[in-house]
């Protein structure tokens, strides 16, 4: 129960912070993505308070033996650049400069209760599953 | 190329939404020992794993909530305008799904979590997510639809 309420907690924080960055206004997105166009190089101050922050938290974080409320870290450390690595980034980023939208702040912007946000979530959750088959059929 | 004029506050909001992001990803971190990436977590709501689905769950609640709570206190952090018809939407939606988990992680998961850990795979991740941002809204900017 304790592990669901601190995720719960941390997604909560995590909402807020989005919000309060401007990710959640696909237009601010948008303008962030447009180089060649009227650049707002906002959104690049909440990568930059994101990194600079939990670079620091990180390592603190991780000099403990464990966490706090359960067994172990679970920390990816896979460090090969594979094409499944490159090409899905880049569709990700085609479906990002589309929409406006990445999945937290879509999540968040679900409370705005607006129909495109829904159908954006709903497709997101279909492209999951989508890429759920399209592994298995691509399976060795 | 032309550059929006930003106003100090402009760039102190980001600032401090990026701090707050940065904090969250550590509170995770420091309770559950999890990397915070919002695209694995859902992805494991999509297809749940026995005895590892409930805080998931409850991690993809906590996002909506925080909107509710944001559309009452700061009401233009969450006006968000979605233009586009509809199936652009479904179909950015799709990729999304797809890419994140095809490249294992999104703006969070590769973006903060994996870049301040130095990790090669999510610097290059990073970097092609962001080219293909760039260049499908240039595109969509010569196609006329921006």
């Amino acid at each position: 129960m304790k592990i669901i309420i601190a995720a719960f907690l941390s997604a909560f924080v995590f909402g807020i912070g989005l919000a309060l960055g401007g990710m959640t206004l696909p237009s601010k997105v948008i303008g962030f993505l447009d180089i060649t166009g009227n650049w707002d190089p906002s959104l690049a101050f909440v990568m930059v308070g994101a990194i600079s922050v939990h670079a620091v938290t990180y390592r603190l974080i991780m000099k403990r033996p464990s966490p706090i409320l359960s067994a172990k870290f679970l920390v990816p450390t896979r460090r090969d650049i594979d094409a499944k690595l490159v090409v899905g980034s880049i569709i990700f980023g085609a479906g990002w400069g589309l929409g406006g939208f990445c999945p937290g702040p879509a999540l968040v912007a679900l409370a705005t209760g607006q129909a495109k946000v829904l159908v954006f979530v709903a497709a997101m959750c279909g492209g999951i599953v989508l890429h759920r088959v399209y592994a298995k059929l691509t399976a060795p | 190329m032309t550059l929006v004029n930003l106003t100090p506050e402009q760039m102190v909001m980001p600032l401090i939404g990026g701090a707050v992001i940065g904090i969250s990803v550590s509170l995770l971190l420091l309770l559950i020992g999890r990397v915070f990436g919002v695209s694995g977590i859902l992805g494991g709501t999509v297809f749940p794993v026995k005895g590892d689905t409930y805080w998931r769950l409850a991690a993809v609640l906590g996002f909506p909530v925080a909107g509710l709570v944001m559309a009452h206190l700061m009401p233009a952090t969450m006006a968000a305008e979605t233009p586009s018809d509809i199936w652009v939407y479904c179909l950015a939606g799709v990729l999304v799904g797809f890419g994140t988990q095809m490249g294992s992680g999104c703006t969070s998961g590769h973006g903060v979590c994996g870049i301040s850990r130095f990790s090669p795979r999510s610097i290059v991740a990073t970097l092609c997510f962001m080219a293909a941002g760039f260049a499908t809204v240039a595109l969509l900017r010569q196609l006329g639809g921006l």
